[in-house]
């Protein structure tokens, strides 16, 4: 039997790694490792890792990695690519990251076209301040600032990020949301996320339907199942945008 | 592909804004990011016409915070990145240059003052001279030139490259919208013909060889754990910024140490208060001077205590309501000199108000 190896461009030093217990930062991290090294890309890839939980992976990997501010990683690697197109160019954030605070920046990338791969990991809520109401979270779904559950006349429907993304970006944009649930796919989402920055055909863009157990105060069974069968109810897992097959 | 646009020397009469284009060309700048915001916009239409013409590059990006951040990230690729702004788009810029000073990248940015506070004008002020010196998050550790001149605007921006990647501290061009906008007559040359040095930028990310293998991977934060972990780092930042104080102080002077009445301005005002001396030292006056700090981070301090120990009197002028004042009320603490000012927010100081103050505190 073939055990699951640890990613050879993982750095073994930082290993067990910081998140919490039943994390799917972990999962997501695992499929970009096993990416960058089908890819043999360890020594042209600068990782960019937001602010959130997502900052924890500053010394995930043996790859070069830059800790930014909170929602501005999609700005630092796009300067990064912008100066030097050699590079191939990760930018990692959470949902807070993205989709609130570094919104502009994410739209504008896209609507640039900008040549770098942005992997956001979507667990429905601010994990590391304590488990606040994100952009993400769901209708009813009880966070620290929506403790009677989320009030969508009050604060809106969770944002639907790759259909945003793919709504704004071009011809030769690649945009699909994957799953901690579904790790085979998850890595060929990200995989070709990455190939698709490399091929110079535009921006990608992959969200990842992650847990939280510890803000959701879940156990495993329960987290898998609001993963698995909750927030793919709102959240469709598939590709929207590949270049070359259209919409 | 030309080499570079100017050879020689060549006696020009430009705005500010288009001399700073040309002296970031031969610094020999790879990259500039930026976001329109008067009075700071020729800057990116010189550059942008200049630029493909010698092989660098422009990224206009959303607004200053993307401005401020990509040009960390051209940094981090190890290329000379620069940005430009005013105003409010200075208050937005402080976020990325609190990153930049907290881990050492040597951005150079250029800030055209405008009126203040919010939108106020486009026009002119000195009002940004605590944002730029002390803004965002931080402790100021930064570099930041106080130009007065066109002449100025082109010798600083390419010296502001090289202290900026020679020390590693983010580095200000602290210009004006008279600067930006204003023509006037300076000498571009070309820095190599004057035995002028430019510091070769290199890469924080993607140097070559595998990271975990060939070398050691670039892991930069700015994040830490504990209070402890902190504390060292930026102690650290500060036995490092203070060590290079000596080197990087600048100042002019005229007759300051040996004067009773000392008119101490910075950028375009130091202008009008130096006309004022030697206009006075003309007419007869004897015990007045002029000092005018050229880097405001840091500041002469040891010159500025030395001159308030021996004048009897300290006249500040500057076009903020005491910005300048309050670090140099912090310079001199604890000496008993008299202070008089010329406080006009967003306003322009003429030579004849300052010799009429003179006067009137004589």
């Amino acid at each position: 039997m073939n055990y699951p190896q640890i990613p050879k461009s993982w750095n073994i030093e930082s290993k067990p790694h910081k998140f919490c217990p039943g994390c799917g930062h972990g999962i997501a991290l695992k499929a970009l490792g096993m990416v960058i090294d089908e890819l043999g890309i360890q020594d042209k890839t600068v990782f960019g890792v937001d602010i959130g939980c997502s900052l924890l992976a500053w010394d995930f990997f043996n790859v070069d990695t830059i800790q930014t501010h909170h929602g501005r990683t999609t700005p630092v690697i796009t300067g990064i690519k912008r100066a030097n197109p050699e590079l191939i160019t990760i930018a990692y954030m959470g949902d807070g990251g993205g989709y609130a605070i570094g919104s502009q920046h994410l739209v504008n990338a896209a609507a640039r076209n900008e040549k770098i791969t942005v992997i956001l990991v979507n667990n429905t809520n601010y994990g590391m301040t304590g488990g606040q109401m994100a952009p993400t979270t769901l209708p009813g779904q009880k966070t620290e600032t929506t403790p009677y559950g989320r009030d969508v006349d009050e604060t809106g429907y969770p944002t639907l990020g790759p259909e945003m993304v793919a709504a704004i970006a071009r011809e030769g944009a690649y945009v699909a949301r994957g799953t901690v649930a579904n790790l085979r796919q998850l890595k060929g989402f990200i995989k070709k996320a990455i190939e698709n920055q490399m091929a110079g055909n535009g921006f990608s863009f992959v969200e990842v339907l992650s847990g939280c157990p510890t803000n959701w105060r879940t156990n495993a069974k329960e987290t898998w199942d609001f993963i698995e069968n909750t927030m793919t109810q709102y959240f469709k897992v598939g590709e929207l945008k590949v270049p070359g097959k259209g919409e | 592909m030309a080499n570079k646009p100017i050879t020689g020397e060549q006696r020009v009469f430009m705005t500010g804004n288009e001399v700073i284009a040309y002296a970031a060309v031969m610094a020999e700048a790879d990259i500039m990011y930026g976001y329109p915001i008067t009075p700071q916009n020729e800057i990116m239409h010189y550059w942008t016409r200049l630029a493909p013409k010698y092989g660098k590059k422009f990224l206009q990006t959303e607004d200053e915070l993307s401005a401020g951040f990509t040009t960390i990230g051209g940094v981090l690729a190890g290329r000379k990145a620069f940005t430009a702004t005013a105003g409010p788009g200075n208050t937005l810029m402080q976020e990325p240059m609190s990153m930049a000073e907290m881990m050492r990248i040597p951005t150079l940015l250029i800030v055209q003052q405008r009126g203040g506070p919010s939108t106020a004008t486009v026009i002119y002020s000195q009002q940004e001279v605590t944002m730029t010196t002390y803004g965002g998050n931080g402790e100021g550790f930064r570099i930041v030139y106080s130009t007065s001149s066109h002449q100025d605007l082109y010798d600083y921006v390419i010296k502001g490259f090289n202290t900026a990647w020679k020390y590693r501290f983010p580095t200000f061009i602290l210009g004006d919208g008279y600067q930006a906008k204003m023509r006037e007559a300076c000498v571009m040359y070309d820095p190599a013909e004057r035995g002028i040095e430019l510091v070769k930028p290199t890469p924080y990310m993607g140097a070559p060889g595998t990271p975990g293998v060939d070398r050691k991977p670039s892991h930069m934060r700015n994040t830490y754990n504990t209070e402890e972990e902190l504390y060292e780092v930026v102690m650290n930042l500060a036995k490092a910024y203070e060590a290079i104080i000596p080197e990087v102080v600048e100042f002019e002077e005229l007759n300051a140490f040996e004067a009773d009445t000392v008119i101490i301005a910075h950028g375009v005002v130091s202008r009008a208060a130096k006309g004022a001396v030697k206009e006075l030292l003309a007419e007869g006056e004897k015990k007045v001077g002029y000092f005018r700090p050229i880097t405001l981070r840091p500041l002469a301090v040891n010159e500025l205590r030395e001159i308030a120990q021996r004048a009897k009197k300290l006249i500040i002028a500057e076009s903020s309501y005491g910005q300048l004042l309050k670090q140099i009320k912090e310079a001199i603490y604890g000496t008993d000199v008299e202070i008089h000012t010329i406080l006009k927010p967003g306003v322009g100081i003429t030579q004849e108000e300052i010799v009429a103050k003179y006067h009137e505190v004589k």
